[in-house]
Parts: C-alpha cells; sequence; structure tokens
C-alpha cells in the first residue's frame, strides 16, 4: 500500500519533472529553429552552446517587477495564469509515456493514471484550459485582453469540436478509450496514422489552434492586439502564461504521437510490446519521447512558416470545412468496420 | 475606371492548401542548414571603411608636441556643443613657446558627440580627427566626459608631413638649454 503511494508519488514528481524540462528547452528551441529558419544563430551565450538559456530566462521572470495594474479584477487576475497552467498537467496523468517497467519483482505500469475512458478525460480537462485566457482577458479590464480573451474562446470552443469528433474514428478502429490500450492495438497493428491519415491532419490542425499556436494565433495576434490575453501581465505572472501554452503544446504532441504515431511503440521487436526487461521499458519511454519532441518541433517549424489565417477563414476552416470532414470520416470508418466484420 | 481582377480558378489541391503548406515547410526546413548571417558582435567586429567617422581625439606632433592651440574653433563649430575648450597659455621658457596659446583642459562630452566630423574639419592646426571608435561607453556620465589627457592618449602622434610651426621661433642657439624633448609616446 505504502509502497504503491510511494511508486505513485515517484512517478507524478518524475512526469512533471521531465515535462517541465522538455517545456522550458521548448522554448529554447522554439528559438533556435525559428533563429536557424530565418538564417540567424539564435541564443548561444549562456554556458554551452547557449544551454543555460531557459535558467537565465527563468531568472529573468522570476526577478522582474510583478507589476498589478489598478484596474484589473485582482481574484481572477491573479488565479487566470494558474488555471492556463494546471489542465496542461493534469492531463497528462493519464498519458501513458512507456509501456511497462519491471522493477525488483514488480511490474510499474508507465501512465499516472490507467483511466479507462482515457481521451474523455483528456477532453474534459483541457477544454479548461480556456478559462484561464478568458479570465485573463476579461478581468485584465483593457480593451487588447479583452478582444484576446474574446477570440480565444470563441476559437477553442469551435476547434473543440473538431478535435474531439477527429478522434472518433481511432477509438472506432481501436475499440477502447484507454489510451495505454489504443497504444498496445497500435503496437499489435499498424500505426493508426496510416489508417487515418485524415483524422490525424485534422487533429494536428485543431490542436494548433486549441494551443494558441501559429498560424492560428489570434489570442494573442501581436500586430493586432499587442499581446492579447496576456498584455497586462508581468513577471511570472507572464511566465505561468507562457509556460501553459508550451505545456499545452507538449500534452498535444504526446497526445499526437500516442494516437497517431504508436505511443511507446516502434514497428519492430522488442519494441512493438509491453516491456519485459528493464531496458526495454526505457528505451519505450525514449521512443516515446522522441516522437513527442518531433511533434513539438514541428509545432515550431509550422510557426515559423505559415503566416496567420485571418479570423474568418479560422472560422471557415473550422466549422464549415472540418466538422462535415470529420463526419464524413466517422462515417466512412464504420462503414468499412462493418464492410470488414468487425 | 474599375479594373476587375481576374482570380485564378483553384484546383483541387490548391483548394485544400497542403501542397502549398509542404513546399512552404521545406523551404523553411532548408533554412535550416544555410550559412548563418549573424554577426558575433564584441568577437567579430565589423569592417570600417576609410572614412568612418567615430569619436574624435586630439593628436601630438612627430615631436610629441600639442598641436591644439586653442583657437577654438572646434568648440563654436560643434553642432551638439559637445566639445568645451579652457584656453590657456604656454609658459614663454618652455621650448615650443613658439605657440602663444594651448588648451588647459580639452573636454568633449562625448554622449553628446553626434560624430559628425566638423572639428577635424574646421581644425587649423590638424589637431583634433576623428577615429574609427565607434563603442563608447561606460558606467557613468562622467567617464564620458573626455578631458584633455584622455584624448591625448587616445590620440596619440600623428605621424604626417604637416608641421606648421616646427621651424617657426625655435630657440635662437645662444638661449638657455630647451627641456630635453620628450620622446613622442609612439602610439597610434
Amino acid at each position: 500500500m505504502i509502497a504503491d503511494l510511494l511508486i505513485h508519488l515517484i512517478k507524478i514528481v518524475a512526469v512533471i519533472g521531465v515535462m517541465m524540462t522538455i517545456v522550458a528547452y521548448t522554448v529554447m528551441l522554439e528559438r533556435w529553429v525559428c533563429a536557424w529558419m530565418q538564417d540567424r544563430v539564435g541564443p548561444n551565450r549562456v554556458g554551452p552552446f547557449g544551454l543555460l538559456q531557459p535558467l537565465a530566462d527563468f531568472g529573468k521572470l522570476v526577478l522582474k517587477e510583478d507589476v498589478l495594474p489598478g484596474h484589473v479584477n485582482k481574484i481572477y487576475y491573479t488565479i487566470a495564469p494558474a488555471i492556463t497552467m494546471m489542465p496542461a498537467l493534469i492531463v497528462m496523468a493519464v498519458v501513458p509515456w512507456g509501456s511497462q517497467l519491471p522493477i525488483a519483482g514488480r511490474v510499474i505500469d508507465c501512465v499516472i493514471a490507467n483511466l479507462d475512458v482515457g481521451i474523455l478525460f483528456i477532453f474534459a480537462i483541457a477544454s479548461l484550459g480556456v478559462y484561464g485566457i478568458v479570465l485573463a482577458g476579461w478581468s485584465s479590464n483593457s480593451k487588447y485582453p479583452f478582444l484576446g480573451g474574446v477570440r480565444s474562446s470563441a476559437q477553442m470552443i469551435s476547434y473543440e469540436v473538431c478535435l474531439g469528433l477527429s478522434v472518433v474514428p481511432v477509438f472506432m478502429q481501436a475499440g477502447t478509450l484507454n489510451l495505454m490500450k489504443v497504444v498496445e492495438y497500435q503496437a499489435q497493428h499498424t500505426w493508426l496514422i496510416v489508417f487515418q491519415p485524415l483524422s490525424f491532419l485534422i487533429f494536428m490542425v485543431s490542436a494548433f489552434a486549441e494551443t494558441n499556436r501559429l498560424p492560428f494565433d489570434f489570442p494573442e495576434a501581436e500586430q493586432e492586439l499587442v499581446a492579447g490575453y496576456n498584455t497586462e501581465y508581468s513577471s511570472m505572472k507572464f511566465g505561468l502564461f507562457f509556460m501553459g501554452e508550451y505545456a499545452a503544446m507538449f500534452v498535444q504532441s504526446a497526445l499526437m504521437a500516442t494516437l497517431f504515431l504508436g505511443g511507446w511503440s516502434l514497428p519492430f521487436a522488442p519494441l512493438n510490446a509491453p516491456a519485459q526487461t528493464l531496458g526495454v521499458g526505457l528505451a519505450h519511454i525514449g521512443v516515446f519521447l522522441a516522437k513527442t519532441i518531433f511533434f513539438l518541433f514541428v509545432y515550431i517549424w509550422v510557426r515559423w512558416t505559415i503566416p496567420r489565417f485571418r479570423y474568418d477563414q479560422l472560422m471557415t476552416l473550422g466549422w464549415k470545412v472540418f466538422i462535415p470532414l470529420t463526419l464524413l470520416n466517422i462515417l466512412i470508418t464504420g462503414v468499412v468496420l462493418v464492410a470488414l466484420g468487425k | 475606371m474599375t479594373m476587375q481582377v481576374k482570380r485564378p480558378r483553384l484546383r483541387f489541391w490548391e483548394l485544400t492548401y497542403l501542397p502549398q503548406i509542404v513546399l512552404g515547410l521545406w523551404l523553411t526546413f532548408k533554412h535550416i542548414f544555410k550559412k548563418k548571417f549573424t554577426r558575433q558582435y564584441p568577437e567579430d567586429k565589423p569592417p570600417l571603411y576609410g572614412d568612418y567617422r567615430g569619436a574624435p581625439v586630439l593628436v601630438k606632433d612627430p615631436e610629441g608636441r600639442v598641436k591644439c592651440v586653442a583657437c577654438q574653433l572646434c568648440e563654436f563649430v560643434c553642432p551638439p556643443k559637445a566639445i568645451r575648450i579652457t584656453p590657456g597659455f604656454r609658459p614663454e621658457e618652455r621650448f615650443d613657446a613658439n605657440v602663444e596659446k594651448e588648451p588647459e583642459d580639452f573636454v568633449i562630452d562625448m554622449l553628446r558627440c553626434i560624430y559628425c566630423g566638423y572639428c577635424e574639419e574646421v581644425c587649423p592646426e590638424e589637431a583634433i580627427f576623428l577615429q574609427k571608435d565607434f563603442a563608447i561607453t561606460g558606467y557613468k556620465r562622467d567617464e564620458l566626459q573626455f578631458h584633455k589627457d584622455k584624448l591625448l592618449e587616445l590620440g596619440g602622434v600623428r605621424e604626417d608631413s604637416i608641421w606648421k610651426w616646427k621651424y617657426k621661433g625655435a630657440p635662437p642657439p645662444d638661449a638657455p638649454a630647451a627641456p630635453k624633448r620628450v620622446e613622442s609616446a609612439a602610439k597610434s
């Protein structure tokens, strides 16, 4: 009992630790990749190759003056960054980051909470993220954050629908909502990106919209809204928004890797079955992290390639293109599954 | 007259935007590996051209004499009024007393200087020159008030052929021996 509790605590600490480290280095990677794509060098002064830059950024954010403007609603203004940050952390609880780790006669599942309704839990929690942004925009009590908050709520609610509908075929095919089992299904068969490319594409684009990343970064469109919902924020409150954005990116990347690229699995032995030895278990975690980091790179890559959509184009894409397509995709998947007699 | 812009009919794949997006991604991806244009500044300084105008300094002639005669033309011409000269007389017993005046103090406020080069242009004695130094920094305002000694040290000796008063009023042979002339602080 105590041992189980301890194992859970260790898993939670490890996941959050690794996640926040990757989040910090994603910010660094973002600056590097952006620089390289623009034929620049990027941050290279702090530490070897600039690798300590995230620490310096963190120090800067912590030491900056925390301005609390007089015109804000203090309670909501203060809790909004935390509300933005938390859903991303909570969602990581159900994402499997490996198969299992056999240590000292115990087999430890590489997921914090092995829920049978994993994906429902994720959508339920992840959609709370919009509250942080809306509250930040509203409680700031000034026009640019307000517009950012309004845009954000409209955008995230629209794309929540696409996001939810686009993964339905995945679960129709895998036959379960448990993410661990979805990955095992892919390990035994083929990665679902092969069967469901349209589903993957729509999920990815919707994930960009959900995390407010370019080409859908309307909530903080700099040219129009100064900085959008976080205009009035400074110091670590701003830092929390920033980390929240990247943590959400991490979660969405992990989800894409889990749902479509086979999570911890690679299509050859011994990486295509739950691990029996510690080494393979660790290799699974490595594979999962590699896939997640690849998607993080794609996020950055797309950001520095594609310009921002127009707002009506965003809404048209969401409601008039993606939703019919996802419904069609569900229909076709259902017909094919029935035809194959599954 | 209105003009009708003909919009091309998009094909199916063009309507999905996907080929264009993939091409764009390929383009940015290629740039990751291209040569970078960044200049690593403090280590790698930019090339400066021959007539680059940097910070003005005072120079000495090859015999180590202050060339400035405190005529104050540069002070008057200086657009931002960055130069402040306190004129003084050269003591008559000095070997170089062939010039009556020299600056007691010569201050250039580097915070005001705009590197226009008027002082260099106007100077009848060719005593003030613009150097290539463009990064004048300090922690306090006082540090950027460059006084005569500092300006002369920065300027060093100007090796040129124009010695306007080298032979004028040289000490007569029977005059008391002039103090040994200081070897030029060979700088520049």
